[in-house]
């Protein structure tokens, strides 16, 4: 699950994460509110931002023809025209795909002059399992490509989960990006915030880029987590109800959504061939045989070990109500569960829900030989399958045709 | 031999009266696994069908009828203490099928049990099978929810981080008359306790196994690290699968370590990696034992 930048920097700030000022907004008053007392309280300038799960928000276009989804502002009303021109309108960036996001809440914050930015995140480092803090003197921009073209240029302290970072560890880090005297004060605070909130928030990830160093109307310099993203471990949030409870679903995917209250785990991909899998790792190498034979998968579906009559039939709503979808491939390995119950489950499925398009059928495992009789005499006008790729061919051509 | 277990060994179940352990505690014994004991607090004294006595801790377990290994199905919120409750009681092996660990709690388990002789496999895994010697394999050793009879006693590894492509591995072998000698399912969560390499290290040691087939998936670095082993030390044929080569970037695809991220764990390096450590790398996941076999048949 991901989260907001105005929740991540809600439950940064409350751990000691020294975050700008600000207020999310959904109309332009409120917007035009929080301006007027920013602007009268000493602040040059304001920074409307749009607030959706994607990057690259800045550089982005409204399918009004507006551009950009962050705004610095000069004025209070220059704010609320801003504000007004983004609230309600779709934003497209590099990473939302052509069908860009709704935006319905904005964050309005007091912004100051920037003087250095730099880059530091919490994550965890599978190679040596245990978080790492990750650091560069290279902020503000985009992290991979440093991180490809520049290596040396990243840092990385690991943390030892039995003490946490120690102050020394973010001292070290601090020096290396040239923070010093008050500045590496601070930012040793900011980076035992990060961390703890990381740790207490069951956090997969906490980015912020830019920190910055910005300067106040008194020319003294503070560091500010300009922008931050974070997204949570799933399987944490039994434990975290506050936090679970921030869950946007707007900026999910309705299907996907759908499909979770079947316990069903339901990528939509853009192919035209659905997949209906148990397991994932079978699950995802059925897309992958679909499309080494030529074909394109509509989805990732594993409907796991159990695979009931009930999250079969819902599965076969879910994929059906894909318009892209031209062919079904059910790929089962049933080691436990007997094949005989899962093809009872595939054809109530297809009958309750009358389906016409073609339909590939390849079940192996327990009791297979019932099952594949069930399906025989089942009366359906279904292909089966013998192995994965006969199947996989099967329904390439089927839908080619 | 094997690796890890033999029909021989002894094992507890933790969380035997859950409906999940139960069903998969029954299993094995059905399939001839040395069950000795159930591990339920506050259930202690009570017998598990009629025959398998059930303790309180583990360590009474332990003490009471000599078990080395336990699987262990308790839900999430207490899987990180299950783990150490067995590591405590000095348990060889603990293999943990709970899928749905929070990552920080395997982090710190991970660290509490670093240098303790204790071996954890998983969490989030299918488990562990040493085939037997009876009919559809059985009186092997069942550690998990794998299907036993789908096996057959022999000489190939298989060690992968997902159940079902292991079972569909396993299944190849044993259709086409090749049997086992180990099938390890290392589990598909980003912290786990044992990785593809231990694993691959194992079964190079192992005289039984004459050929290993490895499968991966997107995330991680764990196979790029076994295939940089494999190159300079493995003296056995390894082929091998990575799946997800068609998973969009950023997403989770059902394993909660089944994620490119940052450009990191494609299949396109993991494959790369495999063929550059002359590991055969089946072109689908129909071809898993062909491409094994053809390897054997040649060298």
């Amino acid at each position: 699950m991901n989260l907001h930048e105005y929740q991540a920097k809600q439950l940064l700030g409350e751990r000691g994460v020294n975050v700008p000022t600000g207020a999310v907004c959904s109309t332009a008053a409120e917007v035009r509110n929080f301006a007027d007392k920013a602007f009268a309280a000493g602040s040059r300038l304001t920074v409307v931002k749009s607030q959706i799960h994607a990057g690259g928000r800045g550089k982005g276009t409204f399918k009004s023809g507006f551009q950009g989804g962050v705004k610095v502002c000069k004025t209070a009303s220059e704010s609320e025209e801003k504000a007004a021109a983004m609230l309600g309108q779709v934003l497209v960036t590099k990473q939302t795909g052509p069908d860009g996001r709704l935006v319905s809440k904005l964050l309005i914050e007091a912004a100051r002059d920037i003087k250095k930015e730099f880059y530091v995140a919490v994550l965890l480092d599978r190679q040596t399992a245990r978080p790492v803090l990750m650091a560069s003197a290279e902020g503000g921009v985009d992290i991979e490509e440093v991180a490809e073209k520049s290596p040396e240029k990243i840092l990385k302290e690991s943390i030892d989960p039995a003490v946490g970072l120690m102050a020394y560890q973010s001292r070290k880090v601090a020096q290396a990006l040239g923070l010093r005297g008050e500045l590496m004060t601070q930012a040793v605070k900011l980076f035992a915030g990060l961390y703890k909130t990381w740790l207490d928030c069951d956090a997969a990830m906490i980015e912020i880029n830019p920190l910055a160093i910005m300067v106040e109307n008194d020319g003294k310099e503070v560091l500010v987590a300009v922008d931050a993203k974070m997204s949570l471990d799933d399987n944490a949030l039994y434990r975290q109800p506050k936090i679970a409870a921030m869950r946007d679903l707007a900026e999910e995917a309705a299907l996907e959504i759908e499909a979770s209250k079947f316990n069903l785990n339901y990528i939509k991909l853009d192919g035209n061939i659905a997949c209906l899998v148990n397991g994932a790792g079978l699950a995802m190498a059925t897309m992958d045989i679909i499309q080494h034979f030529g074909g394109n998968p509509a989805n990732f579906l594993d409907v796991g070990g159990g695979a009931s009559r009930e999250q079969v039939t819902a599965a076969f709503k879910i994929i059906l109500s894909d318009p892209n979808v031209k062919g079904i491939f059910v790929n089962i390995f049933g080691g436990i569960m007997d094949c005989n119950i899962i093809a009872t489950g595939i054809v109530a499925a297809v009958k309750e829900t009358g389906l016409t398009l073609p339909l590939v059928v390849r079940l192996e495992g327990n009791n297979v030989l019932a099952g594949k009789k069930n399906l025989a005499e089942s009366g359906l006008t279904l292909i089966t399958g013998d192995s994965m790729a006969d199947a996989a061919q099967k329904v390439v051509k089927a839908v080619g045709k | 031999m094997s690796i890890l277990v033999t029909p021989h060994t002894k094992v507890l179940v933790q969380g035997i009266t859950g409906s999940f352990g139960a069903r998969h505690a029954q299993l094995s014994l059905e399939y001839g696994t040395q069950i000795v004991a159930g591990v339920t607090p506050g259930k202690g004294g009570q017998l598990f069908e009629n025959r398998v006595p059930i303790f309180d801790t583990v360590a009474e377990a332990v003490k009471q009828t000599g078990a080395t290994a336990s699987a262990i199905f308790v839900p999430p919120p207490f899987a990180a203490d299950a783990i150490l409750e067995g590591v405590d009681a000095g348990l060889e092996l603990v293999v943990c099928i709970t899928e749905g660990i929070p990552v920080i709690d395997m982090i710190k388990v991970k660290r509490a049990m670093a240098g303790l002789k204790t071996r954890l496999i998983g969490p989030n895994c299918p488990g562990l099978v040493t085939p037997g010697t009876g009919k559809d394999s059985h009186g092997g050793c069942r550690i998990g929810i794998a299907p036993g009879y789908i096996h057959k006693k022999g000489n190939i590894g298989v060690v992968s981080r997902s159940g079902t492509l292991t079972y569909e591995a396993v299944w190849q072998l044993t259709s086409r008359g090749v049997g086992q000698s180990t099938c390890v399912g290392i589990g598909g969560d980003p912290v786990n306790g044992t990785s593809h390499l231990d694993v691959i290290k194992m079964f190079n040691d192992d005289p039984e196994t004459e050929g290993i087939i490895m499968i991966g998936e997107i995330g991680g670095s764990a196979e790029e690290e076994a295939a940089a082993w494999i190159k300079q030390y493995c003296k056995k044929p390894v082929a091998g699968f990575i799946a997800g080569s068609t998973a969009p970037p950023g997403r989770r695809m059902g394993h909660a370590g089944a994620i490119v991220s940052g450009g990191k764990g494609t299949a396109e390096a993991k494959i790369a990696a495999f063929k550059e450590a002359g590991i055969g790398v089946a072109a689908t996941p129909s071809e898993m034992a062909d491409t094994l076999l053809a390897m054997m048949k040649r060298g």
